[in-house]
């Protein structure tokens, strides 16, 4: 914890959470990486996404417009750091979420996030 | 929060490619594809031609085609010749498929297709159970695959496009199928005969491994004892275990896939989701939404922390 505050302060993370992701550029190359990297890691099976017609999961709650959202999950401020952190290890942030972490990269995190900013209603 | 693994891509496009064959048993069905794609194009070029000349031919050319000898040769020897020619051609060439010859040495699977799932059965040389398994299906490169095929309730049809033919699973019946993949990889099937409701979310995945990664699948199929805990305590007491067996659990039922080995499979839900804590979760609590119509009820009682347990202990079953 200590280790990665350290790190987190020596990289000059925008939050120094350690369930942070440093954002990349959200250009539209990273737009399109991240909607294919959520197709295929099947985030469809609890949200429905914009654009992809199945799966459309009810578990949560659905994404289209989430670029608008003023709050993750109604407690984060929509960052792009803080977002790309939350989809790959929710319960870090929100304890007791039935979202779980999922395996993927850093970059699909970044990518996912500046995907999900993307999406204006 | 970096030293996670890589997710495991599923591989394979979807819809499975047909025409690309990847083993001996896809290879006439690829052949005999083409033959008859452009022996058709051939013969619709002749007929279009013909069509012509009788719109707009000169009369000595609608005459001559209007012939008692153009009725003879285009109208009855072509056909018959070429229409004998190939059915006689087309039965060699899928003779191998449908296994009325068996060399004795292949690796036996009994595939049951049900609504809208598969049971997969491991046999021994004798035709004894070894292993059970859903869904999927793990064999060697380069060894033929004799698939005994079943149904238990109404018409499926097993079908990988890039390792043999097709053939329909009719209840009551078994039907034979020869199998084979020349190099490793994941090729994905689908039902190929409607069965009602969801079928086109009836999807199947074969994984072809090297002989010694085979080995290695192998062995580790005797389940260990996975570490229970709350999971297991929530999988028993919300009716799972009705439905779904886990060997070395007291989870017996039947009625659905076999879940001893769930968290090494690719997929959930019958070859259609990639399978990862996050599409467990969706699956488990509303399956319904992503498979309209399939047996398991969508179980919205569990809040967040349950159903993370049940997935955790879910995936944990390598």
């Amino acid at each position: 914890m200590i280790g990665a505050m350290i790190i987190g302060t020596m990289t000059m993370l925008p939050a120094c959470h350690p369930a942070t992701i440093e954002p990349g550029e959200a250009d539209s190359a990273a737009v399109a990486r991240g909607r294919a990297a959520a197709e295929r890691l099947g985030c469809g099976a609890c949200h429905a996404m914009p654009g992809i017609d199945w799966p459309k999961g009810t578990v949560g709650p659905p994404l289209a417009g989430f670029g608008d959202r003023a709050l993750i999950a109604g407690r984060f401020r929509n960052d792009a750091a803080v977002l790309a952190g939350f989809v790959r290890d929710a319960p870090a942030l929100v304890p007791g979420t039935a979202m779980p972490p999922v395996a993927m990269t850093d970059d699909e995190a970044r990518d996912i996030a500046a995907w999900l900013q993307s999406l204006r209603e | 929060m970096n030293n996670r693994a890589d997710p495991v891509p599923i591989g394979g496009s979807w819809p499975p490619p047909v025409l690309d064959p990847a083993g001996p048993f896809s290879e006439p069905v690829t052949t005999l594809a083409w033959a008859l794609l452009i022996g058709g194009a051939v013969v619709l070029l002749v007929v279009l031609a013909a069509l012509g000349i009788a719109l707009f031919g000169s009369a000595r050319l609608k005459a001559r085609l209007g012939g008692e000898k153009a009725i003879w040769i285009g109208g009855f020897a072509f056909p018959a010749v070429v229409l004998t020619g190939l059915l006689i051609w087309g039965l060699m060439l899928t003779s191998s498929l449908s296994a009325t010859r068996i060399a004795g040495d292949e690796m036996r699977v009994r595939i049951v297709g049900e609504m809208w799932w598969w049971r997969v059965h491991y046999l021994d040389g004798d035709g004894r159970e070894m292993l059970r398994d859903a869904n999927e299906l793990h064999i060697p490169v380069g060894r033929p695959v004799l698939l005994e095929l079943d149904a238990a309730d109404v018409i499926h049809s097993f079908w990988v496009p890039r390792l043999g033919g097709k053939m329909d699973m009719i209840p009551g019946r078994t039907n034979r199928l020869l199998i084979q993949a020349d190099r490793p990889g994941v090729y994905k099937g689908q039902c190929a005969e409607y069965c009602g409701g969801p079928h086109a979310l009836m999807g199947f995945v074969v994984i072809a491994h090297a002989p010694e990664d085979f080995a290695r699948w192998q062995a580790s199929r005797t389940p260990a004892a996975a570490a229970g805990g709350r999971g297991l305590d929530l999988f028993l007491s919300s009716g799972c275990a009705a439905c779904h067996t886990i060997r070395g659990t007291p989870a017996n039922g039947l009625a659905g896939p076999d879940l001893t080995h769930v968290g090494s499979r690719h997929t959930l839900g019958a070859g259609i989701l990639p399978n990862n804590p996050g599409t467990m979760a969706g699956w488990i609590a509303d399956s319904q939404a992503i498979k309209p119509g399939n047996r398991m009820p969508a179980y919205r009682q569990f809040d967040g922390a349950e159903l993370r347990a049940i997935g955790d202990y879910l995936a944990a079953l390598k």
